[in-house]
């Protein structure tokens, strides 16, 4: 008989489990996070868990992919060290329980304000281990930073929510965790914010978080102390007005877990930075609010009251300019739907790894 | 190293082929005189040489489009080809082929700073985009040796990194969107001017797939604002050991230097010969680059410092002037110089997790004696990509064979300590047959089936990156 959730506790068993799949199998990572989770028999990766590789010299870890993302990210803080990409940790925007794995982050490509300055997941993932669709175990990249070696798989498992494979295994470059960060905000409204934003990221200061929001507009420097007194001062200088200076680690926190945007629906909008605020221009005359962070390059937004979740508006304007994922909500698909190139592609792809369409079966499209 | 027996058939019909692709492109853009197509025969691994049946220089995507229809139709394998000089053979055409150069192809299509991207034709040289926005104060940052040539075509086929890769990135985290022309002529856009692809990250794997997934022609690249500043300091130590033990302590410190670079006695020996930078007689060298504003970098380099001297160092010198910057980077710029005027050479490209250099380096030392052939090395040690240099005798019956085997068993090594084949110059022909040692079977057939997807006839870049045998049944049906 088979067991209501499949649990596998090693690759081996999991490749077993996947080859003698008769229907659909919806992969969990710790999370139960509703929208983008395939039917069939729920499989979990909790038992793919443990860290099996850290060198802090080497600035690498590797573990699998069912860890927990809290308990990588103590065993970092306790050496210096961290995943510079701010993984979201997106529990209360998407009303869910339950604890983040590394898999789910790298299936997610989950990346926080650090992204306009450090790089998405995507950009710190250097290997994986994933079980195919046949129930084959497959490996790309590796444990070292420079990898060129044949097609990089690596960066096409990253964002690819399980519909490629079940990842097993993953592998990340790490960074220190600076001894400083000081974050500059000023209030001014959305128009000028934003622009500020953009200035500050096209100065050398390596600004590492541009946010606007309820907060105002917010940047942030990290690094040597001396260093970041210095481009503090130098953005104060270069962006004139009146800013000042907090920890931040709240505010950046609330930016990266798309908090204050609890009502309706609840979108996620990449975008051509200069683009953002026509984006949200469209939705003026329907409930909404709205968090801008990467410079207005990623804007959360939160619609109330419109029966497509306001889909029709947010896609319409961003078309050309970016796309749209419904995080939380319905109405819509979650997914924004592709140009035709891409979308052949996406789903010749899928039809190669996974032949029998069982994985996260029709989530992304 | 073996290629495919050329397809008789194909070969036969040359004329007809460049009847047909005259007929698709303006006259200039054809060239099948055997005088001039004879640039193309060869990319910088010149020991492999061939000539193509003909060469096209398209202007525009429309143009590409035309000769891929074209070739699709006709059953021609085509060899896209940015500047050549790929090191692994990654450009080397073969008999039965049309090389498709996208050197023509190198305009500016945009340039916009607010969104801080640019948008380019492939064909434009990696130094020429950073050269069209740098005097806004702006820089593209993936910075390969072979700047002044190499192109982003070859760069993205490449994913290609530079010197200061280790603070931004290689070419996959610069790279934005691009157009792609597939085999079959269609025209598809891969991302665009913002982060996240809206699906399956398609871009992801299309940067560094060597040519053979599809025709790049135009790119949409990250720039960066350039920093107020850089200074370098150079650092000497007696043993290979203890400076491979200076960069893991400056690595564990957090500290971020854009460039860790470092050189052992024979490849230190060769610059000062040949560029005489007045570098110091030692073991081991390393150049480490820091930079931001002058205040900012003094910062830094104390901390740099104070890990440096904790190994004895027998020379630590840092630049007071833009002239002793220069003078620090002369020796390291002018290596692979250097090492071409003592003798042939081939260049490995391994990389290692950067605890395993001393070890790395000490069997490197006992293997190329044990062959009798010398290895310079000169590497970005903060990555751990090594650039192990064998020095050779071309005119010497058996000393390249000689080579080539001991440049496997070190990138064997490589593989064994954790490491991999290639860190930045790609598989090409020249690394194609350790695929296996990297790979099992399984990993590379989920690496084919993607090419099935984008090149379902296999005619893109035939004979490159995975091994022939691997691949027979697909390249004959
Ligand atoms: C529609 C949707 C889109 C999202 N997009 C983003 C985003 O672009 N950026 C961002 O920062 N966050 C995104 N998230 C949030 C993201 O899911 C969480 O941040 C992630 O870290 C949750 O981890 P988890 O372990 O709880 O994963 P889960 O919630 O269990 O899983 C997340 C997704 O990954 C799949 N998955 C989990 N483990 C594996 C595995 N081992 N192998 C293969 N697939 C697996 C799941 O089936 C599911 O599709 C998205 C969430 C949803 C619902
Ligand atoms: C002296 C020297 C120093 C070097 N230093 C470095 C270095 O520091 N770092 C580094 O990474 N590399 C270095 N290289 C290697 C080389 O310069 C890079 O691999 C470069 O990116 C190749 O670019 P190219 O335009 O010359 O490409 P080519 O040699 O023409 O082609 C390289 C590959 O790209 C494919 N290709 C070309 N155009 C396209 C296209 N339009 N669409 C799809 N595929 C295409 C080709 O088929 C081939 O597989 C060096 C080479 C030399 C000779």
């Amino acid at each position: 008989m088979t067991p209501l959730v499949l649990q596998p506790q090693s690759e081996a068993e999991l490749g077993q489990m996947v080859r003698a799949a008769q229907g659909p199998v919806s992969l969990r990572g710790g999370g139960t996070r509703g929208v983008a989770y395939g039917p069939g028999t729920v499989l979990e990766t909790a038992g793919l868990s443990g860290i099996t590789l850290y060198e802090p010299g080497a600035l690498t870890l590797v573990a699998g992919a069912g860890t927990p993302l809290a308990e990588v990210e103590a065993v970092l803080v306790a050496q210096g060290q961290r995943l510079a990409f701010e993984a979201p940790d997106l529990r209360r925007a998407l009303q869910r329980q339950g604890v983040s794995t590394l898999g789910g982050v790298v299936a997610t490509n989950a990346s926080g304000p650090r992204r306009v300055q450090a790089g998405a997941a995507r950009d710190h993932l250097i290997g994986v281990r994933f079980v195919d669709g046949m129930g084959t175990v497959v490996k790309s990249g590796g444990r070292v930073m420079k990898n060129v070696t044949g097609l990089d798989l690596v960066k096409l498992m990253a964002g690819s929510h399980g519909t490629l494979g079940v990842i097993t295994q993953v592998a990340f470059k790490l960074q220190a965790v600076p001894e400083c960060a000081v974050t500059l905000q000023t209030q001014v409204p959305l128009s000028a914010g934003l622009g500020l934003l953009r200035r500050a990221l096209g100065s050398p200061f390596e600004v590492s978080g541009a946010a606007y929001g309820p907060f105002g507009a917010a940047l942030r420097v990290e690094g040597m102390e001396a260093s970041v007194r210095y481009r503090a001062a130098a953005l104060k200088a270069l962006l004139g007005g009146d800013w000042v200076e907090t920890a931040g680690d709240a505010l950046w926190a609330g930016v990266r877990d798309a908090h204050g945007l609890d009502d309706g629906a609840l979108w996620r909008v990449s975008c051509k930075p200069t683009a953002a605020e026509g984006v949200v221009g469209a939705l003026a005359g329907v409930a909404h609010q709205a968090t801008f962070d990467w410079g207005g390059g990623l804007i959360w937004i939160a619609v109330q009251g419109v029966g497509d979740a306001g889909a029709a508006l947010i896609r319409g304007a961003v078309a050309g300019v970016g796309h749209a994922t419904l995080m939380r909500g319905r109405g819509a698909a979650a997914f924004a739907p592709e140009a035709a190139g891409v979308a052949a592609l996406s789903r010749a792809l899928r039809a190669q790894f996974d032949p029998k369409g069982i994985l996260n079966a029709g989530i992304m499209g | 190293m073996d290629m495919p027996l050329p397809d008789q058939r194909i070969v036969n019909a040359r004329d007809g082929l460049i009847a047909r692709l005259r007929g698709v492109l303006p006259a200039d853009a054809v060239i099948s005189d055997p005088a001039e197509t004879r640039a193309y025969e060869c990319d910088a691994l010149a020991a492999y040489r061939c000539a193509p049946l003909a060469v096209v220089l398209p202007r525009t995507t429309a143009e590409v489009s035309a000769v891929l229809r074209l070739c699709s139709q006709m059953g021609v394998k085509v060899v896209p080809r940015g500047a050549g000089t790929s090191l692994a053979g990654g450009s080397f055409p073969t008999a039965d082929c049309v090389v498709l150069g996208v050197a023509r192809m190198n305009a500016v299509i945009e340039t916009d700073y607010d969104n801080r991207f640019i948008r380019v034709q492939t064909g434009r040289t990696n130094l020429a985009v950073t050269g069209a926005v740098e005097a806004d104060g702006w820089f593209y940052a993936p910075d390969p040796s072979s700047q002044l040539a190499c192109a982003i075509a070859g760069n993205i086929a490449m994913n290609s990194g530079g010197a200061h890769c280790l603070k931004y990135g290689v070419t996959t985290n610069n790279l934005l969107g691009v157009t792609i022309v597939l085999m079959s002529g269609e025209v598809v856009e891969v991302g665009g001017p913002w982060s996240d692809a809206p699906g399956l990250d398609l871009l992801g794997v299309i940067c560094g797939s060597e040519g053979q997934l599809g025709v790049v022609t135009e790119a949409y690249l990250r720039i960066l604002p350039k920093p107020e500043g850089a200074r370098p300091v150079l650092m000497g130590f007696s043993s290979n050991e203890v400076a491979g033990a200076c960069v893991a302590d400056i690595i564990r410190a957090g500290l971020l230097p854009v460039a860790i670079e470092f050189m052992d006695r024979p490849c230190i020996r060769a610059c000062e010969d040949f560029a005489k930078a007045g570098y110091p007689d030692c073991e081991a060298l390393l150049i480490v680059e820091v930079e931001g504003s002058p205040a900012e970098i003094d910062a830094q380099l104390a901390r740099i410092k104070d890990i440096a001297l904790r190994h004895d160092p027998v020379a630590y010198r840092e630049s007071g002037s833009e002239e002793e910057s220069r003078k620090i980077w002369l020796g390291r710029k002018s290596a692979f110089g250097a090492m071409g005027q003592i003798a042939d050479y081939m260049c490995l490209d391994g990389t290692i997790p950067v605890s395993e250099l001393p070890y790395v380096l000490r069997r490197i030392a006992e293997m190329s004696a044990a062959v009798g052939l010398s290895v310079a090395n000169v590497f970005h040690a903060g990555d751990g990509n090594m650039h192990p240099l064998i020095l050779y005798n071309a005119n010497k019956p058996g000393d390249l064979e000689l080579c080539e085997a001991l440049g496997a068993d070190i990138l064997k090594l490589c593989v064994e300590v954790g490491g991999c084949l290639t860190g930045e110059h790609g598989v090409g022909v020249e690394k194609r047959d350790l695929m296996t040692v990297q790979f099992n079977p399984a990993d590379l057939e989920a690496q084919l089936r993607v090419k099935d997807v984008f090149d379902p006839a296999w005619l893109l870049n035939p004979a490159k990156v995975f091994p022939l045998d691997v691949t027979a049944s697909r390249r004959a049906s």
